[in-house]
């Protein structure tokens, strides 16, 4: 049935059919109609201070809870501080439709108030996008859109509508299906690749799996935990990939890479069997690991260019993680041993002295939480820290920018997280640089209440970068040192959030008992020294 | 090595930058792209020739075919395909050298399209080598300007290359 309304209408209206619940954004201008329609729907609108943190804040929703995060923003400024946010969510793969205003179609390329190029400027790290010229086309582009961004290799979409095709009357009627007969995302491995797969693992002595992103995105984590222990194959994983197996199954090995950890990246180096799993190996994941010629390698992925893209591949399997390995444990065998016990016996034991360290917060924190919760991070040591010492149980709950490596990501993930997993306990493992970038969005956790919880490591420096330069520049500090930064309990105070601040080691339970019992958001400020290490010597 | 690529695309506004700008951010080399509609007017198709050794022709299928817009991609067998170029060849000529300069155009088969009192504009199709040749032979007068369209290419025979997606050519 065919009925008359505007675009703008017509929009809420596929985001109701779609289910979307939330929206994260700003209005502005060129987008007014859109949200004027937006008034009476039941579609809940989230108002954030920076239009970057709606992306995150839509990322963090899709990856708590499946489904495709939604933004807005206005044309020109608004559409352009869209942009490091989408650019994180196309690195790794979350599914996002960001709406953007766009001028007057009239106006278009005349440099006119608050224009850009939004679609050119995006084209490189979106999966798809469009600019809406024919208001007719706006409900097709939009379930497009939807349908574009959840499938296959998931990732970003942006529409950008002018602000006079969302006044203009159409009729309305939603598609029952859609085709584009350039986008069918192959789900199903071949068979025989399959076949060469399971030979390839039954042959192999010291079969590796590296899992990434992927497994954890296609919800292969059960197949994935079949074959491991099946074949008895230890399991490293790539930062995106961590929770893909929880951190303390016998097998998992945990994170590879520049930044990983011992074990990992010997198994990586011993293996004659590598299988790659939703991952795409790049430069940080490998660190300074060679792929040599006597080390076979399987990989699976939904995105056929990934494969062969970084390291050359015997086995190529383009399918769904999930559908595949299921396909590989129906006709893999069992193996009696693990070749791996000797590498998993030597995990390292942390230095346990009188000074306050990043990991007795962390493993204090899975202690007492016991992997109940969903943790987002930021970029810099910190980030490492989490990696290593948190307890992960689920799949995508540790919740991290490991493409992009994008500082100011943690805070506003969290927040929507939160909104996605309301009945999951949120941390944001921050550091005091990256908190510095998307602080405002404090705002936001005032405003709407959100109950998420903040450890911020305090170092007084961009800890990565000056770690960095302590074993790089001989000790050349430029730029790394934070001074000038506020008294975070203050901070927290003007924004009504309660905060605690440590720099003792015994103070460590108390705060994380304080920090798990409190009702409403919370900040832990942990004043460490800015020496700490990113991996304990 | 140089390998020619032949692309269906959806006729979109902004598809052709999408392909162009893949080619230079992934940093493969494009040497020639030549677009035009096809019998199915919502459908364009673009022949694409990419320098480069196998790694790199892969690639540029896999992340072509990674574009929503972009419903097939080929890569031709320069035997199993009729390549053609078009260009415009505009060369000095003066009483003295005219006549030569319209043997040199019949030999190659190729016509003269405009004349002024200086310059003669020779129009020429063909594969590469054969325009390639001709403005060797030309240079000798002094060529004012050239003009090529880049190639364009298709398979000999009943063959075709369609919208369905058939699995024999992924
Ligand atoms: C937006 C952005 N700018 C710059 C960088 C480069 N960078 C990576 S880590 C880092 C330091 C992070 O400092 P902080 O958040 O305090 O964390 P720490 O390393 O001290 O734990 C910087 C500047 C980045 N990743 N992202």
């Amino acid at each position: 049935m065919k009925v008359k309304m505007t675009v703008a209408r017509a929009m809420v209206e596929v985001l109701k059919s779609e289910g979307v619940e939330i929206i994260f954004g700003i209005p502005g201008a060129a987008i007014y109609p859109f949200y004027d329609a937006l008034y009476s729907s039941d579609i809940k609108h989230v108002l954030v201070r920076t239009e970057q943190a709606a992306v995150h804040e839509a990322s963090g929703y899709a990856r708590t809870t499946g489904k495709v995060g939604v933004c807005v923003a206005t044309s020109g400024p608004g559409a352009t501080n869209l942009i490091t946010g989408i650019a994180t969510a196309y690195m790794d793969s979350v599914p996002i439709v960001a709406i953007t205003g766009q001028v007057n179609s009239s106006l278009i390329g005349k440099d006119v108030f608050q224009e850009v190029d939004i679609t050119g400027a995006t084209a490189p790290f979106t999966k798809h996008n469009y600019l809406v010229k024919d208001p007719k086309k706006i409900v097709r582009i939009l379930k497009e859109a939807f349908y574009i961004a959840s499938t296959g290799r998931r990732g970003p979409v942006l529409i950008d509508v002018p602000i006079d095709v969302q006044m203009q009357e159409i009729e309305f009627e939603i598609p029952k299906e859609i085709d584009i007969p350039g986008y069918k995302p192959k789900e199903k491995g071949h068979p025989l690749q399959i076949k060469r797969a399971v030979e390839a693992i039954e042959n192999s002595k010291r079969p590796v799996v590296c899992s990434g992103g992927g497994v954890i995105a296609s919800g292969a984590s059960e197949e994935l935990r079949i074959l491991v222990e099946k074949q008895k194959i230890p399991v490293i994983s790539t930062l995106m990939g961590i929770g893909c197996i929880p951190t303390d199954h016998p097998y998992y090995l945990g994170m590879i890479g520049s930044h990983g950890q011992k074990e990992a990246n010997l198994a990586l180096r011993q293996a004659d069997l590598l299988i790659v799993i939703g991952a795409r190996l790049a430069d940080r994941a490998l660190g300074d690991t060679k792929i040599t010629d006597n080390m076979k390698i399987i990989h699976i992925d939904i995105d056929p260019a990934e494969i062969g893209k970084n390291v050359d591949t015997n086995v190529p399997i383009v399918g769904d993680a999930k559908q595949v390995l299921s396909e590989i444990n129906k006709r893999i065998s069992e193996r009696k041993d693990f070749w791996a016990h000797e590498i998993k016996a030597q995990k390292k034991v942390l230095p346990d002295d009188d000074k306050l360290h990043p990991y007795d917060v962390l493993r204090e924190i899975s202690r007492a939480y016991n992997g109940d919760y969903i943790i987002t991070t930021d970029v810099g040591q910190h980030q490492i820290w989490a990696a290593h010492n948190l307890y992960i149980k689920e799949p995508g709950t540790f919740i991290t920018s490991g493409g992009l490596g994008t500082m100011g990501y943690g805070v506003p993930a969290a927040i929507g997280a939160k909104f996605g997993r309301p009945d999951k306990e949120v941390i944001s493992i921050t550091g005091d640089g990256s908190f510095q970038m998307l602080l405002q969005e404090l705002a936001t956790i005032k405003r709407e209440q959100v109950p998420v919880k903040i450890v911020l490591f305090n170092n007084t420096r961009l800890g990565m970068v000056y770690e960095l330069q302590k074993r790089r520049c001989s000790g050349r500090f430029i730029a790394t040192c934070l001074d000038g930064n506020p008294d975070f309990m203050i901070l927290a105070k003007a924004y009504d959030i309660q905060s605690m601040r440590i720099d003792k080691k015994d103070q460590v339970r108390e705060a994380v008992e304080t920090l798990k019992n409190h009702k409403g958001p919370f900040l832990l400020e942990v004043v460490i020294s800015p020496d700490e290490p990113t991996i304990p010597q | 090595m140089k390998y020619t690529l032949s692309v269906l695309v959806e006729n979109h506004p902004g598809v052709l930058s999408r392909v162009a700008g893949l080619f230079s951010r992934r940093g493969f080399n494009i040497d020639s792209l030549a677009v035009g509609v096809t019998e199915d007017p919502t459908i364009s198709r673009m022949t694409i020739v990419v320098n480069g050794d196998d790694y790199v022709v892969e690639q540029v299928t896999k992340q072509l075919n990674k574009l929503i817009d972009v419903i097939k991609v080929k890569k031709l067998d320069p035997k199993e395909a009729v390549e053609r170029e078009l260009a415009l060849i505009k060369v000095n000529a003066n009483s003295q050298t005219r006549s030569d300069i319209i043997q040199i155009t019949e030999i190659f088969r190729a016509n003269i399209v405009d004349v002024s009192k200086e310059t003669l504009t020779i129009e020429i199709s063909g594969d590469e080598d054969k325009i390639e040749a001709l403005i060797e032979l030309l240079k000798q007068y002094g060529i004012r300007e050239v003009v090529r369209t880049g190639l364009i290419a298709i398979e000999r025979g009943n063959k075709v290359i369609s919208k369905s997606k058939s699995e024999e050519d992924e």
